[in-house]
């Protein structure tokens, strides 16, 4: 079937959104010209295929159910955000917020994704080539990162159960993120990891990642001890 | 919420287009603030390099009809200084005047109480209004005129009020104006050390005092970017800051970046904006180099 073509300089984005949102499970379709438009591909739970012709904006792919977004492009903040199921690539660099609070799905930047990549991460999985920056992984609950590149400051600062693995340097960790001794089981993780992310992620060798997780010292709350906030 | 632009060529080419692609650049960001808008356009406006003594070009403007001519005379007089008139759109005018700034600003304080100048400098002209950005540009024509650089700024109040002389730019000295994405949480503070070293405020607008806490330290021989440190050492808060100057063009962010902020180079200019979608209309975009500026680091450019 070929794909509809839906261009964003003819079309708004809740005429775009809504013809995407019509398509049968199965089908795919071209989204032209985005030039920075916000909110395309969002709220979809059709398991359709999604190519973003270009740079667009914010919340790309955001509420996702289902669908597989890909954008040749770069992408403004919150590519993915809550996401549910089904995937978002983005072939160039993300800004702020990538994947953040999303529950399931995958997220691949093959790119650099900018400050707070992961943020409140509930339950899926991102996977960065590059690099990310400061205060990434914030308060993640559950899910997992790969970051082929360096990250920034304050990595998995207040993390929770979710792990971060990271191939290159960390600039510092956040408060109550240590780094943990890799096992064999989260090489295996790493290696399905860097093959499921594809182009951009060959570099990664998954013997070498850094595992950060929780020291889980500010799980209980104890306002007159050891205070690391 | 607001939305900044701006835009620093470095290609004298595209000169002629500098308000056509302003104004393109500050509509795209309506949706970010729409209840007020203004821009700041630099242009060689001298052909010879100014004698000493220089003449000002003062941004002026009011919410009431005023006969610019007749207060342009009064003015002289109060002065003894002779004045020219430049139109610049509906109830606003330049006056050109090579009278010292202070007493050119006390004589219209004087003879015109309603009258706010919204910026002043040799090269430098401000227009700001209370309303959407595509209704101000078409109102002034700003999509006419030519300059070698100038910013833009469409706001969403949350500190102040929605006036004219609340939205941005902020422009408290010759040639600087700064517009500002964000809220300054310790600005009282600030604001009362400054008056305390005799700089006042026209507002209670908080980027104000940032406009004013960067040229009081530029009056004191700092330069652009020892300014905007001055900022991140003495101000609260989320912000990305666009401020420029005769010569210069300068982005900051706050330390945590809370506010977003997108730069694009090419070899023909430098333009930088809230929001990507605000740049993708420009000529070449596609072969820029797009980039977001990172935590407390100063970008500066140069001319």
């Amino acid at each position: 079937m070929e794909p509809v073509i839906l261009s964003c300089a003819e079309l708004s984005t809740r005429e775009i959104n809504a013809a995407l949102a019509a398509l049968p499970d199965g089908a795919s379709a071209r989204v032209l010209e985005p030039r920075g438009r916000h909110n395309l591909a969002v709220g979809l739970s059709n398991r359709v295929r999604i190519d973003i012709e270009g740079n667009a904006g914010y919340f790309i792919g955001g509420l996702g159910d289902g669908p597989d977004v890909v954008v040749h492009g770069f992408t403004g903040w919150s590519v993915g955000e809550n996401l549910q199921a089904g995937s978002v690539r983005v072939e160039g660099n993300a800004s702020e917020c990538a994947g953040a609070s999303s529950r399931g799905g995958t997220i691949v930047i093959e790119g650099d994704a900018s400050s707070r990549a992961g943020i409140s991460l509930k339950g899926g999985t991102i996977l960065v080539g590059g690099n990310v920056g400061h205060m990434s992984g914030f308060m993640a609950q559950a899910g997992v990162m790969l970051i082929g590149g360096d990250a920034g400051d304050a990595l998995g600062d207040s993390l929770y159960e979710a792990v971060i693995y990271v191939a290159g340097k960390i600039a510092s960790l956040g408060s109550d993120a240590r780094i943990e001794e890799l096992t064999q089981s989260d090489v295996r993780a790493v290696k399905a990891l860097a093959e499921l992310g594809g182009d951009g992620f060959g570099h990664v060798q998954p013997e070498n990642v850094t595992r950060v997780a929780s020291a889980r010292g500010l799980y209980n709350f104890d306002a007159l001890k050891d205070q690391k906030y | 919420m607001c939305g900044i632009v701006g835009l620093h060529l470095k290609n004298p080419g595209l000169q002629p287009r500098l308000g056509e692609l302003l104004t393109q650049m500050l509509e795209a960001m309506t949706t970010r603030g729409p209840d007020s808008a203004g821009i700041a356009v630099y242009a060689d406006r001298d052909p010879a390099p100014a004698p000493p003594g220089q003449e000002l070009r003062y941004s002026l403007r009011s919410d009431e009809t005023i006969d610019w001519d007749l207060l342009a005379k009064r003015i002289a007089a109060e002065t003894g200084r002779d004045l020219r008139v430049e139109p610049l759109g509906p109830d606003s005018a330049v006056f050109v005047s090579p009278a010292a700034q202070t007493s050119f600003l006390a004589a219209v304080r004087r003879a015109a109480p309603q009258v706010t100048v919204p910026g002043f400098g040799r090269s430098m002209v401000v227009v700001k209004d209370v309303g959407a950005p595509a209704a101000i540009c078409a109102r002034y024509g700003i999509g006419g005129w030519a300059g070698y650089q100038g910013i833009g700024h469409t706001r969403m109040a949350t500190e102040s009020a929605v006036t004219t002389a609340h939205s941005h730019p902020f422009a408290p000295a010759a040639d600087l104006a700064l517009v500002h994405n964000g809220s300054f949480s310790n600005y009282a503070t600030v604001r009362g050390r400054l008056a305390r070293q005799g700089i006042r405020c026209d507002t209670d607008n908080d980027s104000e005092v940032a406009a004013r806490l960067i040229a009081a330290r530029m009056a004191e021989g700092a330069d652009l970017a020892d300014g905007l440190r001055t900022v991140l050492k003495e101000m609260d808060g989320f912000f990305t800051l666009l401020v420029t100057t005769r010569t210069q063009f300068a982005v900051i962010r706050d330390s945590f970046a809370c506010k977003p902020a997108v730069i694009a180079e090419t070899p023909d200019y430098v333009a930088m904006a809230s929001e990507y979608h605000a740049l993708a209309g420009l000529p070449g975009i596609t072969g820029a180099r797009v980039f977001e500026p990172m935590p407390e680091e100063i970008h500066v450019w140069s001319r």
